[in-house]
């Protein structure tokens, strides 16, 4: 078969010892940027990218090392959401229902040991189903014409904007705030400035990555500092022996195996993203399986439910991300930023031009995977130790570190002042409640769009029509309609609220789903 | 008057101004039949219109901080205003412990204990990202 052949040629890709030694890099730094509640994997990569992108790493062991990250910050967040009854991240909010009473049980590590072994189950899984489905789907947009293209970029904002947002107005202001920010610079196709205001830095367009770090980075300090001293101390109990039981594994088997399949097709799905796959996998258990009301008291498969669920989304949002270019959540948005950055544009032609960038990736996240399983058992107390820094020091170091990027990209402190302007912009959205993740793929995708529309305007000479003029299009246009206005109908029953009493950390307030 | 009516307001100001900005773009010579303006203009629709529901149909109001905590933060973005234009002036060190220092004394560390994290951050990026791997930061009068 040819996927495999591609498949192993992506393990010579990736078994150097430099994207090797990347790979656990990615992981550990991952797990770490997990585990510490309020950076998750979407502000976790988005600070690392540009840090990658000035060392001046090539394309792939610069996507090696992030999506390294992101598959290891989906093994963090667990962390956190056992030991201290504060998630990691937003895709582990469901693990801590049934983590920490595990935890105050005294099987800490049982819990641990048992959510490292689901994540892996669910991501080892869900990169089997990336390497199925990324090329099927490749065959499909390979038949795209701008006409298609510009469909489904309208379909990537509808379903993201339905499933994001509590308030469908609301996301569809933040898609349009965040394309008319692309729109900033001189026109590619007329040579005009456009949006300038005269001023010479603004020529260039407004660069995505500043954009994002601001965004997703600096807006969680201003959130930090609004919450300063409501926040609860981390004091974790004895964490005990690291292991898994058989007869839990056992118990927990079918619970994995359907909560990966679950997972994978919440990823896959654009818009939905990890956090929706733990949702969905741990309320679909609890009908099935919980028949003597034991979940949320510390039943072990509603810690692997939500854990396959989420690891499984993490590799399914891969998928319309790499076939499609189109990111289907917050985490695989800000990955597509980096590849653009590497000018590098994922879809149909990068399976084809850049065979080895995709399946290096592919076979650097199944390394990475056992790297994580491998990391995350042992060496949980070391991760533990980590959640003692407290957000006095961390979130410095995070505005720090986010301005040395931006920094060393341009050297220019009018980029450093904007970032600062998108971290205002950010908390201010983040309070009203407009999510960020279409803000973000609106810059990400404003100019592609246009250009895919003013395209197909051109070989039909200004006919409108051509926009549905092909089935492709049509069905991409219902489903667009389908997927904006059918979850003010069914969102509630998709959609998770944080039941009473449990902690709110001020890292989750106002958060995208990953 | 609810948060979300000043925010569809704003919208509305904002999308209005968008639209008025893209009518004023030059066309240039070789155009094609959309031409620069068409897509910022249907932005700028989209943006009215997702204007008008938080208008009619505002949400709760958020809980803004008090007014303390507004100057808070109000605080911090002077200190990474400052940090952002200092930076080419004093060098990556000095800015970077400086500010890292304002920003963790208000975030609740003791004044002793600010300092010292904001010496310890900037000094182990400075380790990390210039010595170790090479990036190059902003230089100082001193050289770091």
């Amino acid at each position: 078969m040819d996927v495999l052949s591609s498949l192993m040629d992506g393990f010579a890709v990736a078994l150097t010892w430099q994207n090797l030694g990347l790979a656990l890099l990615g992981c550990f730094l991952g797990t770490i940027i997990g585990a510490m509640p309020g950076l998750g994997p979407s502000n976790g990569v988005a600070i690392l990218i540009p840090l990658a992108f000035t060392l001046g790493l090539p394309a792939t062991p610069a996507i090696i090392l992030l999506t390294s990250v992101y598959y290891g910050a989906m093994y963090g967040g667990r962390i956190s959401s056992i030991l201290l009854n504060i998630p990691g991240d937003e895709p582990a909010l469901m693990t801590t229902l049934d983590g920490y009473p595990m935890a105050q049980q005294g099987k800490a590590g049982e819990a641990l040991a048992l959510s490292g072994l689901a994540s892996f189950v669910g991501a080892f899984f869900a990169t089997w189903g990336l390497v199925f489905l990324a090329p099927l789907l490749v065959k499909v947009a390979l038949l795209f014409g701008p006409a298609e293209y510009f469909a489904l970029f309208v379909l990537a904002f509808a379903t993201l904007g339905g499933i994001a947002s509590r308030n469908q107005s609301k996301a569809a202001f933040a898609a349009a705030l965040g394309l008319g920010i692309a729109m900033v610079g001189v026109d590619h196709q007329t040579g005009m400035p456009r949006y300038t205001f005269d001023n010479i830095h603004l020529y260039d367009g407004i660069d995505f990555l500043v954009a994002i770090v601001g965004l997703f980075a600096v807006s969680e300090v201003f959130i930090f500092l609004e919450h300063r001293g409501e926040g609860v101390g981390g004091k974790t109990g004895p964490v005990g022996r690291i292991t898994v039981p058989f007869a839990m594994i056992k118990q927990t088997a079918g619970t994995m195996g359907r909560s990966t399949v679950l997972g994978f097709i919440a990823g896959v799905l654009p818009g939905a993203g990890a956090s929706l796959g733990s949702f969905i996998a741990y309320t679909v258990e609890k009908r099935l399986v919980d028949r003597k009301g034991t979940f949320g008291k510390g039943d072990p498969r509603g810690v692997a439910a939500p854990e396959a669920g989420n690891n499984a989304a993490a590799g399914g949002a891969l998928v319309p991300m790499l076939a499609l270019g189109v990111p289907g959540s917050g985490t695989t948005a800000v990955l597509l930023a980096m590849l653009l950055a590497l000018n590098i544009t994922p879809g149909p032609l990068l399976f084809q031009n850049n065979p080895d960038v995709v399946w290096g990736l592919i076979a650097a996240l199944f390394i990475g995977n056992l790297m994580l399983l491998a990391m995350n058992i042992p060496l949980v107390g070391l991760f533990v130790r980590v959640l003692q820094v407290p957000p006095r020091i961390l979130m410095p170091a995070v505005a720090m570190i986010s301005a040395v990027g931006i920094y060393g990209i341009s050297g220019s402190t009018f980029d450093l002042l904007v970032m600062v302007g998108f971290g205002v912009l950010g908390w201010v959205l983040r309070k009203l409640d407009v999510p960020l993740v279409p803000v973000i793929l609106g810059v990400l995708l404003g100019n592609l769009m246009e250009a895919n529309l003013r395209r197909a305007l051109t070989i039909s000479n200004g006919e409108w029509s051509i926009l549905w003029g092909s089935w492709l299009a049509i069905g991409l246009w219902t489903i667009s309609i389908v997927g904006f206005v059918l979850p003010i109908f069914v969102g509630r029953y998709i959609r998770f609220t944080r039941p009473a009493g449990m902690k709110d950390t001020a890292g989750l307030e106002g958060e995208d789903p990953d | 008057m609810t948060s979300d009516r000043v925010f569809g307001l704003v919208g509305l100001a904002l999308a209005g101004f968008y639209v008025w900005q893209a009518t004023q773009i030059e066309l240039g010579f070789s155009s094609d039949p959309l031409g620069p303006r068409s897509f910022p203009i249907i932005i700028g629709g989209v943006m009215a219109l997702a204007s008008v529901y938080p208008l009619v149909r505002p949400d709760p109001r958020p809980d803004w901080p008090a007014a303390g905590r507004l100057l808070e933060i109000a605080l911090a973005v002077a200190v990474l205003v400052a940090y952002a234009l200092a930076l080419p002036q004093v060098g990556f060190v000095l800015a970077t412990a400086v500010a890292a220092a304002i920003l963790s004394w208000r975030l609740g560390s003791r004044p002793l204990g600010a300092v010292l994290a904001g010496i310890g951050i900037s000094v182990g990026i400075y380790v990390v990202f210039h010595l170790i791997l090479g990036l190059s930061l902003a230089r100082g009068p001193w050289g770091f």
